[in-house]
């Protein structure tokens, strides 16, 4: 009985293994897991925004190219995007990054968020209100000028919460690269904790990262909700929610499918 | 009022409008019936119905914010239809308001005036912002050009939308329903606003359910109903004796 109680404990809380772990884990993993969110997040953004556009563009033969890349990275499962773009493209001769495993990873995840993104920003430059448009069209503004001077300012503050939750997706999928093996020099929290554990034969190194994960991910989340409160309550010219529900919506989709996909 | 001295003389001769033959369906249903109306340069036309009249509908074609299927607006001599007419620069002599205020929420009062002064008018930033505070002054609001809408009452939002339509010196100034969207305090300072306007010879296009705004300030009635024209007369005569059986009813429905 006590000694059944000892094992689990060992298992997933051997404190030795956890002190060991731990001063990797803040000094490459914790840097590299931040360095590849934002590089990939980077990328998304950029992705984001073309496709959005895409996305809302009149014309079919630019809408749909961007409507099927959104469908496809967001109906597959990232683990498989990851794997054929990450190992994909330099197996094919596609060398972006010469031997940079850490190039491929950051645009794997990259691309994949950039579809998420997409949606994010669609939805919330949509909800900016059709009156602010007719607005600065009646008063003179051309087309292009109405978008950068009225709907850009409004939809770009409303965007920005659940941009900021998409981050912290991003954060966790970066576990993801594991899958692409990187040197000991490039490895993110994941990457160290597991490779830790199959050595000692214990999960704790992965528990000690978990609590890492969750030390920026929990803080963050209550901060973006809270944010997203003050923008639907807080302010008589606050949006109404349309676009940030919507895009919570494509954030929790992420969600699950991160948790289903059960990495490591 | 400062404000109108910068635009035009307070004469009759204004700008006119002209609707020949406008016609607008919004799918099978024909919103807009035929409709010929001339507005007379330096006068408020008022513009009165029913909901779903066509009265916004038509408002909105003077700008081409709709898009009339068949026939011609004129502004001027200057065909608004017309699709190889820059139609920015039309709208640029038109000012609009809305019933929403449309006022852009993330800019200050001041901010909301001089964006297309600056982008369409081309003044620099000094000149927009003296040109936003002396309009900001003559709507009343002097001293208010640093707050963001939502830092606004209902009423002193649509004064600045006023103002920011007024900066931009129109030939025409379309308000659609304007008053109707505020707390009922709040309209007598809108509405007196558009009464100093029409005295000094701005010609206005008024959709309105204030019966006595039209009476008053009105040079012209216009009465719409599904989407056709169906009386036209100076207030007098449209309020003192209305000719058309609907627009009777619904005279003494309103009043």
């Amino acid at each position: 009985m006590f000694e059944g109680l000892q094992r689990v404990w060992e298992t997933f809380f051997n404190l030795d293994l956890i002190g060991q772990t731990l001063p990797t884990l803040l000094r490459v993993g914790l840097p590299n897991t931040l360095l590849l969110a934002v590089l990939a997040s980077v990328i998304g953004v950029v992705v984001g925004v073309v496709i959005a556009a895409g996305l809302m563009s009149s014309k079919v033969a630019v809408r749909l190219p961007c409507r099927m890349y959104v469908d496809v990275l967001r109906g597959l499962p990232h683990i498989l995007t990851v794997y054929l773009v990450g190992q994909g493209l330099p197996l094919a001769g596609i060398t972006l990054f010469g031997e940079s495993t850490y190039g491929y990873a950051a645009l794997a995840i990259g691309l994949l968020e950039g579809a998420y993104m997409a949606e994010i920003f669609r939805a919330g430059f949509q909800s900016v209100e059709k009156g602010q448009t007719e607005a600065a069209r009646g008063l003179g503004l051309s087309h292009l000028e109405t978008l950068r001077f009225v709907v850009f300012p409004t939809g770009a503050r409303r965007v920005l919460p659940p941009l900021t939750g998409q981050f912290i997706l991003v954060i966790k999928g970066t576990a993801l690269v594991y899958l692409l093996g990187l040197t000991a020099g490039q490895r993110e929290m994941f990457a160290i904790a597991q490779d830790t554990a199959i050595v000692n034969a214990s999960l704790s190194p992965l528990v000690a990262a978990g609590l890492l994960f969750l030390a920026i991910t929990v803080p963050l989340t209550y901060a973006v909700n809270a944010w997203e409160r003050r923008l639907r309550d807080g302010r008589k010219d606050a949006p109404t929610g349309s676009a940030t529900d919507s895009a919570t919506d494509s954030a929790t989709d992420m969600d699950r499918a991160l948790a289903h996909q059960g990495t490591g | 009022m400062t404000t109108q001295t910068t635009s035009q003389a307070p004469t009759t001769h204004g700008t006119p409008v002209t609707f020949d033959h406008v016609n607008k369906r919004f799918g099978r249903t024909r919103v807009l019936h035929d409709i010929c109306l001339e507005v007379p340069g330096g006068q408020t036309t008022c513009v009165v119905g029913p909901s779903g009249s066509g009265k916004s509908t038509l408002l909105r074609c003077t700008n081409r914010l709709e898009e009339p299927d068949e026939g011609r607006v004129l502004l001027g001599d200057t065909d608004v239809t017309d699709r190889s007419a820059d139609i920015d620069a039309v709208r640029a002599r038109i000012g609009m308001v809305f019933q929403t205020f449309n006022l852009f929420p993330y800019r200050t009062a001041l901010d909301n005036i001089t964006l297309a002064l600056r982008r369409v008018r081309k003044l620099p930033a000094d000149e927009a912002a003296e040109r936003a505070r002396t309009h900001l002054a003559s709507v009343g609001l002097a001293g208010l050009e640093h707050r963001r809408p939502g830092q606004l009452s209902g009423g002193q939002q649509q004064r600045v939308a006023i103002a920011r339509a007024l900066a931009m010196e129109p030939e025409v100034m379309l308000f659609d329903e304007a008053t109707s969207a505020l707390d009922p305090e709040l309209v007598k300072g809108v509405l007196s606003i558009m009464r100093d306007l029409a005295g000094q010879g701005m010609t206005m296009i008024v959709v309105t359910h204030e019966m006595r705004f039209a009476q008053e300030a009105a040079g012209q009635v216009v009465f719409l109903d599904h989407g056709r024209l169906i009386e036209k007369a100076a207030p007098d005569k449209f309020f003192g004796a209305p000719e058309s059986p609907r627009l009777q009813a619904f005279l003494s429905a309103v009043t």
